[in-house]
């Protein structure tokens, strides 16, 4: 039972995903990180014993596919000078999809969610500057009529694995 | 801050690495410069925390993950820090923050991202990180998403944007 393969495509509340044993183990191993080196697919497939070549036809496939959204650096925007916030606005329903496309009108609105709660409409903001995120902050304000809660992370805790893939019989056990 | 190096290395890598065996070396071609030089400058960026990690980021959707539920708690300030840790380390969680609270609307001070198969699942997750917040968990809720009403991502559009103040 243990050794027993269970792909997700098996289980009948998941969309049909071609991840196979060694797709999961790629996924999990890099997850934490990459080389930097003159040869880092061949560093990697190393410690997943697999070859260079079947390495990188399998991060092509998962990228084509969409199983994987990235591969590459990840950036902190505020170390890079940037800011970042998570904002919230409380809007009458109503008025929602006019407030909607007018805070989606400001290019740096990176992302925006209507959520169900009273605080309904959820977006990021990321801008050059401490400055600038104000001046949005306060245009945002203006053209919506609306107040803004702007709900900077204070602190940012560890998270461990992204997503735990293994063990793969626990998988099915789980759900 | 951004070196103009370090811009240029920013944005040809900012759609993720070149799937070849020498990467580095392809970025290195691509911007006239020496391999080692990129990779020294990469270095440098994940040792200053200007580049978290190199990683491969899964779409969680498409791995069966199709629920998520921004779940928000109301804990004591002096506990936060020790809290936070505690459930930024569960393997469902994949973001965890202290943001400020706004009272009386918004009293929630801990924010943690929950995956799961489904919504019920989500709740489960949610009602066993109340069980291992115990008593510090003076209140707490969860929202889930109803609509995305834009996803562009962020993306650092113009070399001379990065790290600098815009005039």
């Amino acid at each position: 039972m243990k050794n027993k393969s269970v792909n997700f495509k098996n289980k009948p509340d998941s969309p049909a995903s071609p991840l196979d044993a060694t797709d999961r183990r790629i996924i999990n191993a890099l997850q934490y990180g990459f080389p930097v080196s003159d040869y880092p697919f061949q560093e990697a497939a190393a410690s997943l014993k697999l070859s260079e070549t079947e390495l990188l036809e399998r991060i092509k496939n998962m990228r084509e596919n969409g199983l994987l959204t990235r591969f590459g650096p990840l950036y902190n925007a505020e170390k890079m000078g940037g800011a970042l916030s998570l904002c919230a606005m409380i809007v009458a329903e109503e008025k929602f999809d006019k407030v909607a496309q007018q805070v989606n009108s400001f290019a740096q609105v990176a992302h925006n969610y209507e959520r169900d709660h009273k605080m309904n409409m959820w977006f990021v903001l990321a801008t050059q500057s401490i400055e600038e995120k104000q001046q949005t902050l306060e245009q945002i304000e203006q053209l919506t009529g609306y107040p803004v809660y702007d709900m900077p992370r204070q602190k940012e805790y560890f998270v461990g694995l992204f997503l735990n893939l293994e063990p793969v019989s626990q998988q099915a056990h789980d759900s | 801050m951004l070196s103009e190096l370090d811009q240029q290395i920013v944005l040809a890598t900012q759609a993720g690495l070149p799937l070849d065996p020498q990467p580095y070396h392809r970025i290195a071609e691509q911007l006239g410069i020496d391999a080692k030089l990129v990779q020294q400058r990469i270095k440098q960026m994940l040792a200053d925390g200007r580049i978290r990690r190199i990683a491969a980021i899964p779409n969680h959707y498409k791995l069966g993950f199709v629920a998520n539920g921004m779940s928000v708690w109301n804990v004591p300030d002096e506990q936060v820090d020790k809290l936070g840790e505690i459930v930024g380390k569960l393997d469902y969680v994949s973001h965890c923050y202290r943001r400020p609270r706004f009272l009386p609307e918004w009293p929630y001070n801990l924010f943690a991202m929950v995956h799961g198969k489904n919504r019920e699942e989500v709740n489960l997750q949610v009602a066993k990180i109340a069980s291992l917040l115990g008593d510090a968990d003076q209140g707490h809720d969860i929202l889930f998403s109803r609509r995305i009403l834009k996803k562009t991502g962020m993306r650092f559009n113009q070399a001379n944007d990065i790290g600098k103040k815009r005039n």
